[in-house]
């Protein structure tokens, strides 16, 4: 059995333990200091509620993170944790999953931080898919700054460095990391603990670079950012599930689908309308991700109508460290290098 | 006419450039004799030149590339400043390389290239062949393409393949007039076109054409020999410098006993670590090369973090994109090695060519007080001892160090002692295993001696701690605003660099009569230029003392002593004065600089006139 094959390919060489854990043995002393309110708290409590579920030795899990709000996580975790410099954090933590099979690597970040000044480094660490999980908590705004527009910010924005509205065109994260050649692509909201759970769950077990979307709202400077999707009044009519095998359909009482339009491209259709073969069936783990991505294009940037959330993308593609450290097996595997014989090299000369 | 009847004339040492065309083969063909002037136990130091640009329009200045190799029959210390012989492949070669050539030097000329086209497209005005210009030289115009063409008439190759082999017969030529040997090269040739058997035929009969040109031509009355030169007992090999430093980085590991880590982004002229390093696979070394500068030194760091002996490696615009990595790896002080093989500056600069122009960006350029050592080659094969000295210090003191080699060090070569593997120091990683504070953790608590904090690698239970680039209380390593703290931690990261002189060895001073009043002292490539000036202004009698330093961050603890014990001291750099700035901030010596920013290292004739001013002032 390889390690693909196993339920958790992306821990197996992960070391267990057979103590049993809970939330509070993954909570340091640290006083942790988002403001009152803010959605990093339900994403950490939710992540130390998960983590024990993997049961996997503490010592052996890493928390790295760039700059920004997010990127303070690693101080709340009682792992091993870096909180480095902006936008690095894929860089330092593709080095440390490189040469450390045997470590559980996570990366915090933030829209800011992952879009903006880290973008090259996140792209190409999902093309090369290394084994990590990318938590990127997007809400929006740059909070610590005290409040600018971010990458993800929709156009238009008033912000503290856009009095008249800001220009620029933002990104749509997990069409970036489907573009991008991500092997695990996922969209979940911080207030729901029961979907952020599950979205975990799947994105440790995945072998290779996980993108997880995490919407977060931040109460102090883009408050409400995600609002129309929260609301259970709203939500429904808005927020698109996706659940592997089944149709794609939302709305009260299922009264929307995903369908195919007359030209090809994928539109929001009322399921009355259409016969049930017209609805488009979800697959996650379908090879080609233009459906994927077509679904993450029905988001409308202001109104959040039609944004899917949950797995988008989850297939397997050879993780970029573990054919690294096959190559190197294999080259050792005809002989150690032999440090004399390097040095003298073949051309030499005896002085007598 | 035999070989046996042209006299053989023994010489001390000969400088030979070979100049031609981008695409004209002249660093091989200067590997090549170099490697059989190697084998002869010459004493040699080379100095390739090339062009940017990979294939510059052919005929035109831009695309000359050259060779430089000076070989004696005793211990030398520079490629040398000026040809004796240049071999001038084409005329823009001849005009590139021409105003280095004292008058009565040999020049071998290809007259073939000497077209009309050829000669007009380097602005000649008249052939400089026939118009009396280059009366003051021993020249031998020769048809090299044509007689090439003519030795393999008998191939089943085009014309221009066959002309292409030229440079062997050039080759063959200097072998026959030098009295190398010619084994090395035929096994050479045989292993490279193994799978072209015309090719190989054909190049080795261009070789061997061109030997016999020589022993039958009237226009070498002569060959020469320079006698092999007395060196050390041992066993030698020829060695360039970014090979040489990628060994040192493998020996490193070796005697850690740390997974060796490269993360770096291709760059002239650091490429090539990168090229040598990814093939030692056999000995665990990982190569990462990541998307920009910055991902290559954060893999670094990430490794670093992970317990790996990790490297990163560039140019000065390089390290330029690094500098808030460093500027983290010194506050999380974990360990790792920053390779700059500066190159002419600013900004792109010039990227073939070398200098000296970082070494206050490795001191200072980085925001905070963020300190870092810094260790600095001085010979081609010195890159081995340097690269293994900075893994030590990075390893036994938890901090990034920058290792500063240059453009002439990274492809120039000289003969080299291969060390004895079994001798080399052994580098001890100390990884922490245990609590160390009461039953807790404290990843910033110290070694008194070294002042070093604990390297606590991910996988050891008990010591999960966080790190950061905040700034962090002394001790715990809890993030800490509080400004006594702050003031505290600045001085003791500063401290625990300054700490690392008492585990480095003494400046030396050369100073055989002991009598100089005037000292030079020099970092870096310039060893050999300094060494040869002062051996010169010695052996016309005046009296000088040398210093390099090795170590420029910190500099070793009788660095003021030795600069107070001379009246003048000069520091010749390839920058504006910037060890020379250090070192008057540092010390108040008034040091005089001499300063040279040509992309090339400098000569000893004229650094040899300013120390025989200096002297004479006094
Ligand atoms: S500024 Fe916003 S994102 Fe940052 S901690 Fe406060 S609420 Fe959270």
């Amino acid at each position: 059995m390889t390690a693909a094959d196993l339920p958790m390919p992306g821990l197996a060489l992960v070391p267990r333990t057979d103590e049993k854990q809970s939330a509070k043995d993954f909570k340091t002393d640290q006083e942790v200091r988002w403001c009152p309110g803010c959605g990093d708290y339900a994403i950490l409590a939710a992540v130390q509620g998960f983590l024990p579920e993997l049961g996997l030795r503490k010592e052996n899990i890493v928390f790295v993170s760039g700059i920004g709000c997010s990127s303070r996580f690693p101080y709340y975790m009682d792992t091993f944790g870096m909180h480095s410099i902006h936008g690095r954090a894929p860089a330092i933590a593709t080095g440390l999953a490189l040469t450390r099979p045997d470590l559980s690597v996570w990366v915090i970040t933030g829209d800011g931080d992952a879009l903006s000044i880290g973008g090259n480094h996140l792209i190409h660490a999902l093309r090369r898919n290394v084994n990590l999980k990318i938590l990127l908590f997007n809400n929006r705004i740059y909070g610590l700054t005290k409040g600018q527009y971010s990458p993800t910010s929709e156009t238009g924005k008033v912000t503290k460095s856009t009095p008249l509205g800001s220009l620029d065109h933002s990104f749509n994260p997990v069409s970036l990391a489907l573009g991008a050649e991500a092997s695990f692509v996922a969209r979940t909201m911080d207030s729901d603990r029961k979907h952020l759970t599950e979205v975990l769950r799947r994105a440790a077990a995945h072998e290779g670079t996980a993108l997880v979307e995490i919407m977060q709202n931040c109460n102090i400077f883009n408050d409400g950012a995600w609002e129309s999707l929260k609301d259970s009044e709203t939500s429904d009519d808005r927020m698109i599930r996706l659940e592997d095998g089944q149709p794609v359909v939302f709305g009260k009482d299922a009264s929307k689908a995903v369908v195919r339009g007359a030209d090809g491209h994928i539109v929001v259709a009322n399921t009355a309308d259409v016969d049930d073969w017209e609805i488009i069936h979800y697959d996650s783990h379908a090879d080609d991700p233009g459906l994927a991505f077509a679904l993450s294009r029905l988001a409308d940037v202001h109104s959040l109508d039609n944004t899917a959330v949950g797995v988008f993308r989850d297939v397997q593609r050879p993780a970029y460290d573990r054919m690294v450290r096959e190559q190197v097996a294999s080259v050792r595997a005809n002989g150690e290098g032999d440090l004399q014989a390097l040095l003298q090299g073949k051309d030499t000369w005896t002085v007598h | 006419m035999s070989s046996d009847a042209k006299a053989v004339v023994p010489l001390g040492h000969v400088v030979i450039r070979f100049a031609g065309d981008s695409g004209d083969g002249m660093q091989l063909t200067g590997d090549r004799f170099t490697s059989e002037t190697a084998g002869l136990g010459n004493d040699l130091s080379t100095l390739p030149d090339f062009p940017a640009e990979i294939r510059a329009p052919a005929g035109t200045l831009p695309g000359v590339s050259a060779f430089q190799l000076h070989f004696a029959d005793h211990d030398i210390m520079t490629p040398g400043d000026r040809p004796d012989v240049l071999v001038a492949m084409n005329p823009a070669a001849l005009k590139a390389n021409l105003k280095d050539l004292r008058a009565g030097s040999t020049l071998i000329v290809n007259t073939d290239e000497f077209t009309k086209r050829n000669i007009e497209k380097v602005d000649y005005a008249a052939n400089p062949l026939d118009d009396g210009s280059l009366d003051s030289y021993d020249v031998h115009q020769i048809g090299l393409t044509s007689m090439t063409v003519e030795a393999l008439a008998g191939f089943d190759i085009t014309k221009k393949d066959a002309g292409r082999a030229k440079n062997m017969f050039a080759l063959g030529l200097l072998c026959w007039l030098y009295s190398r040997s010619t084994e090395g090269t035929i096994d050479f040739l045989k292993a490279k076109f193994a799978k072209k058997p015309e090719i190989l035929a054909a190049n080795i009969a261009a070789f061997e054409a061109g030997w016999s040109f020589g022993e039958t031509t009237e226009s070498f009355s002569v060959r020469y020999e320079v006698k092999p030169a007395p060196m050390r007992a041992g066993l030698y090999r020829n060695i360039t410098g970014n090979p040489a430093l990628a060994y040192g980085l493998i020996a490193a590991s070796q005697q850690s006993g740390l997974p060796l880590f490269l993360g770096s982004y291709p760059i002239t002229p650091a490429s090539d670590i990168l090229h040598e390093l990814s093939k030692h696979k056999n000995f665990g070394v990982v190569t990462f090369q990541a998307e920009d500068e910055i991902a290559g030194i954060g893999a670094a760091l990430g490794a670093a973090y992970g317990g790996a002996l990790a490297v990163t490696a560039t140019s000065g615009p390089g390290i330029a994109l690094k500098s808030e990595t460093i500027g983290l790896a010194v506050s999380l002080e974990l360990p790792l090695i920053v390779v700059d093989v500066q190159r002419g500056g600013p900004s792109t600069g010039l990227p073939t060519k070398t200098e000296q122009a970082d070494l206050l960006q490795a001191m200072f350029g980085r925001n905070g007080e963020a300190p870092v050592p810094i260790v600095a080659p001085r010979s081609p094969g010195d890159c081995f001892d340097a690269a293994l000295e900075a893994a030590r210090i990075a390893v036994t003191y938890r901090t990034p160090v920058l290792l500063l080699s240059d453009g002439y060090l990274a492809n120039g070569s000289e003969p080299w002692a291969v060390p004895d593997a079994t001798t080399l120091p052994v580098i001890e990683p100390a990884f922490a295993t245990e609590p160390n504070h009461d039953g807790e953790f404290w990843p910033y608590l110290r070694d008194p001696e070294t002042l070093a904090r604990p390297w606590a690698v991910p996988g050891t239970a008990g010591l999960e701690h966080r790190i950061g680039g905040l700034e962090k209380a002394d001790g715990t390593g809890n993030i800490s605003y509080d400004p006594d703290n702050h003031e505290h931690m600045v001085r003791l990261r500063q401290a625990k660099v300054d700490a690392i002189a008492r585990s480095i060895g003494p400046l030396e001073v050369d100073d055989p009569s002991g009598e100089a009043r005037v000292l030079v002292l020099g970092w870096g490539s310039t060893y050999g230029p300094i060494g040869a000036a002062c051996r010169a202004v010695r052996a016309e009698g005046g009296q000088v003392a040398h210093a390099h330093l090795r170590h420029l961050n910190p500099f070793p603890a009788n660095t003021a002593e030795v600069l107070r014990a001379y009246d003048r001291v000069i520091i010749p750099e390839m920058n504006l004065g910037q060890l020379a700035l250090l070192i008057r901030g540092r010390f108040l010596v008034d040091a005089i600089g001499y300063n040279q920013v040509r992309g090339m290292p400098f000569t000893s004739e004229e650094l040899a006139t300013t120390i025989t001013d200096v002297i004479e002032s006094l």
